[in-house]
């Protein structure tokens, strides 16, 4: 199918471009931009005057839920959502039911996705056995079926040792690896960040220091390894820093934030929200702007959504009790434009945290707009307004802190491999 | 969102439902402590009942167990001459069952007026009143670290009664702030009354972090910390904390924690002791002190069926 | 239309304890009900110089109108320093309307104990009864529309009037 996108403003992060020009989509890849290739007629134009032509956006961590969680969340529903959300390639973390820890689950969730024709689907697959922290799994047989990093989802992994071990074996492989630094020990049991919130709520608390020293014993041991590491889902002033420090001396070493930690702290607790239970946990006001400060800076290489849909019926419960995590893969676009706005940065530098930064992250060949490529493309209206409600995800899950919040990044249109795969009315 | 309105008040800013002291004005503070002064003298008469509440239900749902808190709830509710069911509700981390809001809802069709809870969890009161239709009133009768609002009341109705005047007096909490929702009802009540110095006495493992933030001194030497105060509140300790990360061993707790007469007799001649019970004597509290001159803890139960009462009849009003 | 005029209190106090002296032993029992009421029976007590103290009723908890007024945020407990059983007790309000006051402060008055009389002594009777309750002892019969409430003011002094409220 020949697609002529017509009249838009053309971002590209990674070549720099801004500026009004068409795209061109043939056989599924961008055949030319600006001006059309001889002879060509579309089939379909879209006109995308007004609007914003970006590459489809990357997603690190997008949980699908299946297999095992389907009461949350379906492929089917939450590849819809990431389309709606303009999300063209989605990582998605071992933490299903069973864990992704053997390359026949792997090639099943590919061929599943694939049938779908949405997204791509990225899978990150476990570091251990059953994610229970004790046996190295297959790495290279996974990385066979398809997995592009490996990684403990929220699982704790308390042994050094091992930890160790699988960074030596994952860097003979030079096979990335993802870690959450979190401390079990210093987490364990706590459910807010250890602040005046929790003091005031009478929530059990998790310091800062249960991501400083696991941040800590994972950039020593990158360094004795050689391992290539994504640190994923910081949440500290503190933990930013030593990641800044560690990359100015010269270590290999990327990570992320979710969108919440871009935008909220512990005060949007309020009065026991349990939407607002995260992991890592919402932090102070203090720590959210130096997160959004190393977000500009380059430090945190990646904004994602970090995309956790839970059902109702596990979210509806006392604080302590709730299930952790929100649903956001629709919110990843206009969260990062809301950032980069009130950073006083160009849309572009907005835009490269989510199309061409997590690319490079991921190690795939996406979050650009080149000749050749895959025509997965965002279309998006940047002016217009609208109110975020959770009814209105497209997401099964409706666990969302960011009820009410309004924002600015509609799409209006996905395409994945030229294919229109989200249209909006 | 969830910071927008203060659930505990209606629109015209009348109390609602008692969750938590922190939020509410001192005037709502007042008033609890001035009708519970009526309450006080019907407790003292033969008839010891009211009509107030006749033809109300009262559900007593406590998802925690508790005899004396229940049980001082079901005499409040029944000295207003209304009908009280208890509902001991069996959680067991192994089982979820029914979930606390699927209760609620069963028994709000069984036209519930008010709801008295007790949780495990700090908040789960916040849900349940968020669930419920708006003629039932919810109390918080304690949910898990964070608030035990009619303990907070009683606390200092009582002082009330000894002290007279709030401005005027250095008051000593000491024990376990960490784990107490007692401790944090009675900080925002004493500092919502003007209280000019509160302070917290305990070792580091169990005050929390920011402590100082609710407005109090912080003290880890209880001979200083007890130095000419007119009022000590004893909190409980809990056996879990007793030995293990929070602290070695009661003996070593009592020795620098607990609160024997030699101590006591640094604080003023003519201070109050206070306890919200069960007491762990030789723990918190020595024998001598617990039964002693300057304890108003037998007191602080009377008063707290007069609070109860108090809170439930402004509430069913409203 | 022009505000009603109202008597004076104290002339209607005099009248009161006059009506009543004849009637009260060193046994009866004064009770009068929060606010107005209360400062009646006080100056009756004086006057009549009654042996046996005198108590106060605070009716918030025994009103029929809980569910609609709610409850006033209370000052005054009630206080009732003798033994009521077996005694004849005097009862006094400022204003006799309705009669419900006077229906809640019996039922108060009865869980105190069974009293062998009741009587009641109102400074001021302006008819319009819900109830078969009427006073043995009025210091005077007041005709107002029902738009206007009338109650009793204390000054400084001690000296009462009869004032206008809202209602």
């Amino acid at each position: 199918m020949k697609i002529h996108i017509k009249s838009g403003r053309l971002i590209d992060p990674a070549s720099g471009t801004d500026a009004k020009q068409d795209v061109f989509i043939a056989a599924g890849k961008i055949v030319a931009i600006g001006a059309p290739p001889h002879g060509y007629h579309a089939n379909r134009t879209l006109d995308a005057s007004g609007l914003v032509v970006c590459p489809g956006l990357v997603d690190l961590a997008v949980r699908l839920r299946e297999p095992g969680f389907e009461y949350m969340a379906t492929l089917e529903s939450e590849m819809h959502a990431a389309a709606a959300g303009g999300v063209t390639s989605l990582a998605c973390p071992p933490d299903t039911d069973p864990p992704l820890d053997e390359p026949g689950l792997v090639e099943m969730l590919k061929f599943r996705a694939r049938n779908l024709n949405q997204a791509h689907v990225y899978p990150i697959g476990a570091l251990t056995l059953g994610l229970k922290g004790t046996h190295l799994t297959e790495m290279a047989e996974l990385t066979d079926a398809g997995c592009v990093a490996f990684s403990h989802g929220d699982a704790p992994l308390t042994d050094t040792q091992l930890l160790l071990r699988a960074l030596q074996y994952a860097a003979t492989f030079d096979f990335p690896v993802w870690l959450r630094p979190q401390d079990a020990g210093l987490a364990r049991g706590g459910v807010a960040h250890d602040g005046q919130v929790a003091t005031r709520l009478g929530l059990a608390a998790i310091p800062v220091c249960a991501e400083t020293v696991a941040l800590s014993a994972i950039l020593l041991l990158a360094r004795e390894t050689g391992a290539r590491i994504h640190l994923c889902r910081l949440s500290s002033a503190e933990g930013v820093d030593m990641v800044r420090q560690a990359k100015h001396s010269g270590l290999k070493v990327s990570c992320d934030i979710a969108i919440h930690h871009a935008h909220l702290s512990e005060m949007d607790i309020g009065y026991f929200d349990p939407n607002c239970n995260l992991t890592p946990p919402l932090r102070s006001q203090r720590d959210r702007d130096a997160l959004r400060a190393a977000l500009a800076d380059g430090t945190v290489d990646a904004l994602c959504s970090d995309h956790a849909p839970v059902d109702d019926d596990a979210k509806q419960l006392p604080f302590g009790e709730a299930e952790t995590g929100a649903t956001g893969v629709e919110l990843l676009l206009p969260l990062a434009l809301k950032w980069a706005e009130e950073s006083r940065l160009p849309l572009a530098q907005g835009l490269a945290r989510i199309t061409s930064d997590p690319a490079r992250v991921l190690g795939i060949n996406a979050g650009r707009l080149t000749l050749g490529a895959s025509a997965d493309i965002c279309i998006f209206d940047p002016e217009r307004y609208w109110k975020i409600e959770a009814k209105a995800l497209k997401s099964q899950g409706k666990n969302t802190p960011f009820t009410g919040f309004e924002v600015k990044g509609s799409v209006r249109c996905t395409l994945v491999e030229g294919q229109v795969v989200f249209e909006s009315a | 969102m969830f910071l927008s309105s203060n659930p505990q008040l209606n629109r015209h800013g009348e109390l609602h439902h008692l969750l938590s002291i922190e939020g509410l004005p001192a005037a709502i503070l007042w008033q609890i402590l001035d009708t519970a002064q009526s309450f006080v003298g019907v407790t003292q008469r033969e008839v010891k009942k009211v009509p107030l509440l006749r033809g109300k239900a009262i559900f007593n749902l406590f998802f925690e167990p508790s005899t004396r808190t229940r049980t001082t709830f079901e005499i409040a509710a029944k000295r207003l001459s209304a009908d009280v069911i208890n509902l001991a509700v069996n959680v067991s981390s192994q089982s979820k069952g029914e979930s606390v809001l699927d209760t609620v809802a069963n028994l709000a069709a069984m036209q519930a007026d008010m709801f008295i809870v007790r949780h495990g969890e700090s908040g789960a009161p916040y849900l349940i009143a968020r669930h419920v239709g708006e003629d039932i009133h919810v109390i918080n009768a304690g949910d898990g670290r964070h608030a035990h609002p009619t303990q907070g009341l009683l606390d200092v109705f009582t002082i009330r009664h000894y002290k007279k005047d709030f401005r005027t007096l250095r008051v000593a909490i000491v024990g376990d702030v960490l784990h107490s929702r007692v401790a944090r009802s009675q900080i925002h009540a004493l500092t919502t009354l003007g209280v000019p110095e509160l302070r917290v006495i305990g070792p580091k493992t169990l005050l929390p972090s920011n402590v100082d933030n609710l407005g109090v001194h912080v003290y880890h030497d209880m001979a200083k910390g007890l130095k000419d105060v007119d009022v000590v509140m004893m909190l409980r300790l809990q056996s879990e904390r007793m030995q293990g990360s929070f602290l070695p061993s009661p003996q070593e707790f009592f020795k620098f924690y607990g609160l024997t007469a030699e101590k006591l007799a640094l604080a003023k001649a003519d201070a109050i002791v206070l306890h919200p019970g069960p007491m762990n004597r030789g723990v918190e509290i020595d024998s001598d002190v617990a039964d002693g001159r300057q304890s108003v803890i037998l007191p602080q139960v009377t008063f707290g069926i007069a609070i109860r009462m108090a809170v439930m009849s402004i509430l069913a009003g409203n | 239309m022009t505000k009603p005029s109202l008597p004076d209190a104290e002339e209607l106090l005099a009248a009161l304890t006059a009506q009543m002296r004849p009637h009260v032993t060193a046994q009866t029992g004064l009770v009068g009900i929060v606010t107005g009421g209360a400062w009646l029976a006080e100056r009756l007590h004086r006057e009549l110089k009654l042996e046996v103290p005198h108590g106060s009723l605070n009716v918030s908890f025994y009103r029929d109108d809980f569910q609609h007024k709610g409850l006033k945020h209370q000052i005054t407990p009630s206080a009732i320093p003798f033994e009521v059983e077996g005694r004849d007790l005097i009862l006094v309000d400022d204003v006799l309307y309705t009669g419900r006051t006077i229906r809640a402060a019996m039922n108060e008055l009865f869980d105190y104990g069974r009293p062998a009389s009741i009587r009641l002594a109102a400074l001021v009777d302006r008819g319009g009864r819900e109830l078969p309750i009427a006073a043995q002892f009025v210091g005077t019969m007041l005709e107002l529309p029902a738009q206007y409430n009338i109650g009793l003011k204390r000054d400084a002094q001690g000296r009462l009037s009869l004032a206008l409220q809202q209602p």
